[in-house]
């Protein structure tokens, strides 16, 4: 008889499905997998480690560049960690802003996933669908902060600045006429919040087309029902969080569970899957879609009727306003101190976490007193999950794998840190 | 909250006693001290406990404490710090545990309590070289492959000790000594006790 070996199939770094740089080793039976070893750390920045020799604030930049789909909570989460460990209280609006702000980027975030999803396992155009989506909330981003990508928006008591009262508008040039942009100008005329209202009242429409696209489409359910089934013993075994663990059955959600800023007030539900799939990951993502936008939509309203600071007015943690630092000698000597030597954070140690589109952000800081982190420990969802990946491949086809990666959500900028 | 955290901090010395050290409260969380000798005894009643039910691993690092301020001669120098999270009774533990021997640091493995332990322990032994004692796949897991040397800890310096670049002579990738120089713009200061206050010395 002849004597049969398993062969070893190298999968990435370079490859379209690995969702950046990771490397999977896989061993194959045929077309069975029956092992996957994941190589990462080919995007390992040593994010904690710089974070020891940076000020506490000029951390906050680096925080965007983790999951550099979901910017702005992983900002938050190192700004809560600060925040607790200092006792600063974060003013009302700037809370409001925050819980806005964090789900547009949960809506950015899951844009993106089941996009590329789709795209991974054979649905090329869900990716132009949601693409379009996401380029509106990019606006927004770009709006209120300055950026696209790297927001650095939210600072330890509060977030930079208030949400400014003008949209950015197309301009006419060769590539677009008129008409044309009178037409994408039309939602873009008013605030910010204008355009982020008007988004959140067409946004269910877009829903209900990804639904029509994917949900009854056999081919994608196909790919995905029955495929990477963790059942809840193992999904809490192995560590994982956020839509991972609710699509196994678990109705664990932080915002609920253990609300932070101004989530206690806001009305929304909990998305759980049944099987564990990845489909039922799926199902939970687009929930999550139209949950976030009532989120959205309950900010806005809070945010038009109650006009207020947006960070915190104590000098040794938020810099005095730009008029103050002019005039006054001490609001200069605040603002340069705090800028050259860093804000001075007591000793002791917090953990931090919030629920991050990928699951749970947590931030472990060690403070020695120092104008320094001593030790930042950045919890990212996606580590876990992906160590789970050789548990969930083993005895499914190759072509389950791509299926799995897409549905852990990876973004290796957040696994490798 | 606080009464929650004080019924946790109950049931933690109701069910271990002096087998952990005294629970300590501050900014709302309750951390603990294990001993390496009964760390995974102390992790698995954690977890099967009916009153604790501590289901999740959250996250599992390491420390090297060599450089924090008022550091007295002769405390340990590396740690594993364990975040636990309960889904049943909706509370958080940090579990904290020393390595006694700072040349060697050795702790026993927790993947047999929670199975997501195994990449946290390798990422433990990748950065601070803590070894974990029974883990089944004791590799590094985020440096580079062949990389020396264990970079979190506080005497490696930031900037490496070597670099990597394209050789057109070679026709491949070489390693080289580091040519940049560490640089701190800010440095790190911890202020003297009353820095600032009118009867302070500052």
């Amino acid at each position: 008889m002849a004597e049969i070996k398993n062969y070893h199939l190298n999968f990435g770094p370079q490859h379209p499905a690995a969702h950046g740089v990771l490397r999977l080793i896989l061993e194959l039976d045929g077309e069975v997998v029956v092992g996957a070893d994941p190589h990462i750390g080919l995007l390992h920045r040593g994010t904690e480690k710089l974070a020891e020799t940076r000020t506490w604030l000029q951390t906050v930049p680096y925080l965007d560049r983790l999951d550099y789909v979901s910017m702005m909570c992983n900002e938050h989460a190192y700004c809560l960690a600060v925040e607790k460990l200092l006792g600063v209280e974060v003013p009302i609006r700037a809370q409001y802003i925050r819980v806005m702000m964090d789900e547009v980027t949960r809506i950015l975030n899951h844009l993106l996933n089941i996009g590329t999803h789709a795209l991974d396992i054979g649905a090329m155009t869900m990716v132009l669908y949601t693409f379009r989506e996401r380029e509106d909330l990019m606006d927004v981003y770009e709006a209120v902060s300055g950026a696209r990508l790297h927001a650095a928006y939210y600072r330890p008591g509060g977030v930079y600045r208030d949400l400014p009262d003008r949209m950015p508008q197309y301009q006419t040039n060769r590539f677009k006429n008129d008409a044309t942009v009178k037409r994408l100008n039309a939602a873009r005329e008013g605030s910010v919040l204008d355009f982020i209202e008007d988004f959140t009242n067409r946004f269910p429409a877009y829903v209900a087309e990804y639904h029509t696209l994917l949900t009854d489409n056999r081919i994608w359910k196909q790919r995905t029902v029955d495929v990477g089934v963790v059942s809840p013993e193992d999904a809490l075994q192995l560590c994982f969080t956020g839509p991972m663990l609710r699509g196994s059955g678990i109705a664990w959600d932080l915002r609920k569970k253990q609300p932070y800023e101004v989530y206690d007030r806001m009305d929304f539900d909990i998305p759980v899957g049944t099987n564990g799939d990845c489909y039922d990951r799926y199902l939970v993502r687009m929930e999550e879609f139209l949950q976030s936008n009532r989120i959205v939509k309950q900010c806005v309203d809070w945010l038009r009727k109650n006009p207020g600071p947006v960070i915190s007015d104590d000098h040794k943690v938020a810099p005095p306003s730009r008029e103050a630092m002019k005039g006054n000698m001490e609001e200069l000597i605040h603002h340069f101190k705090l800028f050259t030597e860093g804000m001075y954070v007591p000793p002791g140690e917090v953990y931090a976490a919030i629920e991050h589109p990928k699951g749970e952000f947590g931030i472990w800081a060690v403070s020695d007193g120092a104008n320094k982190p001593y030790r930042i420990k950045l919890r990212s969802p996606g580590f876990p999950h992906l160590a789970a990946l050789t548990e969930m491949c083993k005895g499914h086809m190759i072509a389950d794998v791509t299926a799995i990666i897409g549905t852990i959500d990876l973004v290796l900028g957040d696994t490798d840190r | 909250m606080s009464a929650k955290l004080e019924r946790l901090r109950q049931k933690l010395q109701e069910v271990f006693g002096d087998r952990i050290g005294e629970p300590m409260i501050s900014h709302g969380e309750v951390t603990v001290m294990a001993r390496a000798a009964n760390y995974r005894d102390v992790a698995l009643e954690l977890r099967d406990h009916p009153d604790l039910k501590f289901e999740q691993l959250i996250d599992l690092s390491g420390i090297d404490y060599s450089a924090v301020a008022g550091r007295g001669a002769g405390e340990p120098r590396f740690a594993a710090v364990s975040h636990l999270l309960s889904v049943t009774h909706n509370w958080r533990l940090r579990l904290r545990v020393f390595a006694t021997d700072d040349a060697s640091p050795i702790l026993p493995t927790l993947t047999g309590v929670w199975r997501g332990a195994n990449w946290y322990e390798r990422e433990a032994y990748d950065l601070y070289g803590i070894v974990f004692d029974g883990h089944p796949d004791p590799r590094r897991i985020l440096t580079d492959y062949g990389f020396v040397g264990h970079p979190f800890r506080k005497d490696f310096p930031i900037s490496g000790y070597v670099e990597m670049r394209y050789d057109p002579e070679q026709q491949r990738v070489v390693y080289q000594p580091v040519t940049i120089e560490p640089r701190e713009v800010t440095p790190r200061i911890v202020r003297e006790e009353g820095y600032g206050k009118a009867d302070g010395r500052g």
